[in-house]
């Protein structure tokens, strides 16, 4: 297969799942279910396959492909171009995002098969994967900007999917904010890149930063776009300090949370950072800051994840932590283990979201994991998927999660035993939080009400009521099913002779990606491993003890925390916080200066005011025209006295 | 010869008259017999020029004013008939449907 025939197989994958929103969204109003569900999984399905063939079809050599599918812009020498791109780093992007997209798509079939809105779902879905491949695909900024917006569209029609619910339609405007925050920093990158590279294009740009010094001991250009895109990316990626949508994002369907704000869409910052490694190779400054925010965030963002109660607010800050790694990964130049993270990331994190979804799913609609327990007898499929989920997050070998993130942990310990350390300690909350989960969830005795439990949180309306838990439908099963499947084998891509980092090494180039690339000492390694499974096993045994052997110890222990728990349950205030800082004196700011003062004092004054002048000096006015037709002339004969007696005073001066 | 002056001072007193009639009368009649005053009035004012500076065009001009003076007089006495026979008045305080 020769570059020239693969490469216009490239702008089909995007256009396949757009065909796809067009048709559900346009005619799927009147159609029946079926039929939504056929254009739908067809559609997506399609991509899927053509970006499988393409994967068998690739070959390093004649990497990178690339295809011209039409002119955009063209201003004097510089012009973008509808572009689309394939090296190393987008072929995994793209397997995962069609593959994990499309066993989501099969699984939202039985989830959301129920709901009113069902072709309007389908629709949002499709369309959320064309921007997303949009996104992988692009050859230039701005088409990955499109990309980026659009998934952020997505996103937002999607977590205000049932809108009527205030929560839900607040959450997604809030989501649609922070965002905004994070693509104001990404724009101003773009400009920069702009007016110092006259280009936008990736290959451009990065052979002109390749010839440039790098910036070591003082921040540059460089230095100001790596931090100004790592802005971008925190507000995507949901990091330390834009991450708080995320959590809120739940408000959204389950299977929503799986694709978009699990396995795809949150990962595309980390994507745009490796993407842009050649700028971050040369800006040691920014690569630092990328690291500490992402150490930060898996901390801060693990505590915070102990002591939630919404299974699919775990999961959430779960996520957030996890991306944390990555950036982590990313920060300390090992770019290709973030993405193998991403990509492991992806498997178990979609997997559980789907599976949570399957366990909210069967006991109608309750989110609360202090109402579950004891769901092990009632669903033993979702029982089973969720907790080889639960071991690959939580790093017991040979698990997907144990290669990845013990990979980003070993290349961490070889920037800094502090980001190392941090990171271990994450881990061992992993571990934790996620084993809480389990217990509290699948062990135990069911604590749910026995009668027909009330739809409330994840409302969809089901026909055969909820006397008690019951499995989900094979539909749902499915798609946990392949996923336990890649979760359990996942690791073994990359995680023997690193293989995975071999085959992305063309993408990253550079002398500190060699750096971190390098395998130096295999002890070290093997020690690192060993620590790392320790605290994965005391994670698990901790909360083996606290939540399954002695269930009354929690409360007391919360207790004796006192405020601190209060904190944490809290989550640390944060949104408190930024309400208290930002929201407030701007809604306070805008009332009172901008509404009060400037629109209704300035703007609807001048106008109002200018009217009423006018009103009042016409009705004064107005009496001079008496219709008296003497006094007419009066005016006149006075308007003449008043004339010539001027002129007979200007002519006698 | 009679000086310019008394001319001037004559038209004076004419058209004084005129805007005096038109002022305090209330029948349109004399109102419109007023105006016939004032335009005589500074008729007699343009003949005088004319026979001063010896230039004819004061006099042409003359004859253009009393055409549409003329003019004037069959529209306005028109348009009296007229009111009288809606509003039986010739009273022009009366006739004052356009004021507010």
């Amino acid at each position: 297969m020769t570059p020239q025939t693969l490469s216009p197989l490239l702008c089909m994958i995007p256009l396949l799942p757009l065909a796809g929103a067009a048709i559900n969204g346009f005619f799927g109003r009147k159609a029946s279910k079926n039929a939504i569900s056929a254009v739908a999984l067809v559609f997506c399905g399609a991509a899927f396959v053509v970006a499988l063939f393409i994967a068998a079809n690739f070959s390093s050599a004649s990497a990178p492909y690339s295809f011209h599918l039409a002119h955009w812009l063209r201003s004097g020498s510089f012009s973008i171009d509808f572009d689309f791109y394939l090296d190393q780093l987008s072929l995994v992007m793209l397997l995962v995002v069609t593959g994990v997209g499309f066993l989501i798509h099969i699984y939202s079939v039985g989830y959301m098969w129920d709901d009113d809105g069902y072709y309007r779902f389908m629709a949002y879905m499709n369309l959320f994967m064309f921007f997303m491949l949009t996104l992988v695909l692009a050859k230039n900024y701005l088409v990955m900007f499109i990309g980026w917006e659009g998934v952020g569209l997505a996103s937002y029609l999607l977590i205000g999917y049932w809108f009527t619910k205030d929560s839900a339609a607040a959450a997604g405007k809030k989501a649609f904010i922070v965002n905004r925050i994070g693509d104001f920093g990404f724009l101003i990158a773009l400009f920069l890149i702009i007016k110092h590279f006259g280009s936008l294009d990736f290959t451009h740009i990065f052979t002109a930063v390749q010839s440039l010094p790098a910036e070591i001991g003082g921040a540059g250009l460089l230095t100001a776009i790596g931090v100004l895109l790592m802005v971008g990316a925190a507000g995507k990626s949901a990091q330390i300090p834009l991450y708080v949508w995320l959590p809120d994002a739940m408000e959204g369907p389950t299977p929503v949370s799986a694709l978009i704000h699990a396995a795809t869409m949150v990962t595309a910052g980390v994507y745009m950072v490796a993407r842009s490694s050649a700028i971050f190779e040369r800006a040691p400054m920014a690569m630092t800051v990328v690291a500490i925010i992402g150490t930060l965030t898996a901390l801060f963002a693990a505590t915070i994840g102990i002591a939630q109660t919404d299974i699919k607010k775990v999961l959430a800050y779960s996520t957030v932590s996890q991306l944390g790694y990555m950036f982590m990964a990313c920060g300390v130049g090992a770019f290709s283990a973030g993405i193998f993270h991403l990509m492991t990331h992806a498997f178990f994190k979609g997997l559980l979201f789907l599976a949570a979804g399957s366990v909210i799913h069967g006991i109608g609609g309750e989110q609360d994991m202090r109402k579950m327990g004891g769901l092990r007898v009632y669903m033993p499929w979702t029982f089973a998927t969720m907790g080889i989920a639960t071991l690959a997050i939580a790093g017991i070998p040979p698990f997907a999660g144990f290669w990845s993130k013990d990979e980003i942990l070993y290349k961490a310990f070889g920037a800094s035993w502090v980001y190392w350390l941090l990171g271990v300690i994450t881990a061992f909350i992993t571990s934790f939080y996620m084993f809480r989960l389990m217990y509290m969830t699948f062990g135990g005795e069911y604590r749910g009400a026995p009668a027909p439990a009330a739809h409330g949180h994840d409302a969809h309306a089901h026909g055969n009521g909820h006397g008690e838990p019951h499995e989900s439908p094979w539909v749902m099963l499915g798609p946990l099913v392949i996923l336990a499947f890649l979760s359990m084998v996942g690791g073994f891509l990359g995680g023997y002779h690193n293989r995975f980092e071999h085959f992305l090494a063309p993408v990253f180039q550079g002398p500190a990606m060699e750096a971190a690339r390098e395998t130096a000492d295999s002890t070290l390694e093997y020690l690192l491993m060993g620590v790392s499974i320790a605290v994965a096993g005391l994670g698990w045994w901790l909360a083996y003890l606290l939540y399954s052997r002695r269930p009354d110890l929690p409360a007391r222990i919360d207790a004796s925390l006192g405020w601190f728990y209060q904190a944490v349950a809290h989550k640390y205030y944060i949104d408190e916080l930024y309400a208290a800082l930002f929201v407030k004196p701007l809604i306070e700011g805008s009332t009172t200066i901008l509404w009060h003062g400037v629109d209704q004092g300035v703007i609807d004054a001048a106008v109002n005011d200018s009217a009423d002048a006018a009103r009042h000096v016409s009705d004064n006015v107005r009496h001079m025209q008496s219709g008296n037709l003497r006094s007419y002339a009066g005016w006149v004969a006075a308007g003449a006295a008043v004339v010539i007696a001027y002129m007979v005073w200007m002519g006698v001066r | 010869m009679v000086p310019l002056s008394y001319y001037l001072v004559l038209s004076g007193i004419l058209f004084a008259c005129g805007v005096l009639g038109f002022l305090i009368k209330r029948n349109i009649i004399t109102i419109f017999m007023s105006i016939e005053l004032m335009l005589n009035g500074v008729n007699l004012s343009f003949v005088a020029f004319a026979a001063h500076w010896h230039a004819l065009s004061g006099q042409v001009f003359v004859f253009f004013v009393m055409v549409v003076a003329a003019a004037e007089a069959a529209v306005g006495l028109a348009i009296i008939i007229a009111v009288y026979r809606t509003r039986e008045t010739l009273n022009v305080d009366q006739v004052n449907l356009l004021k507010l």
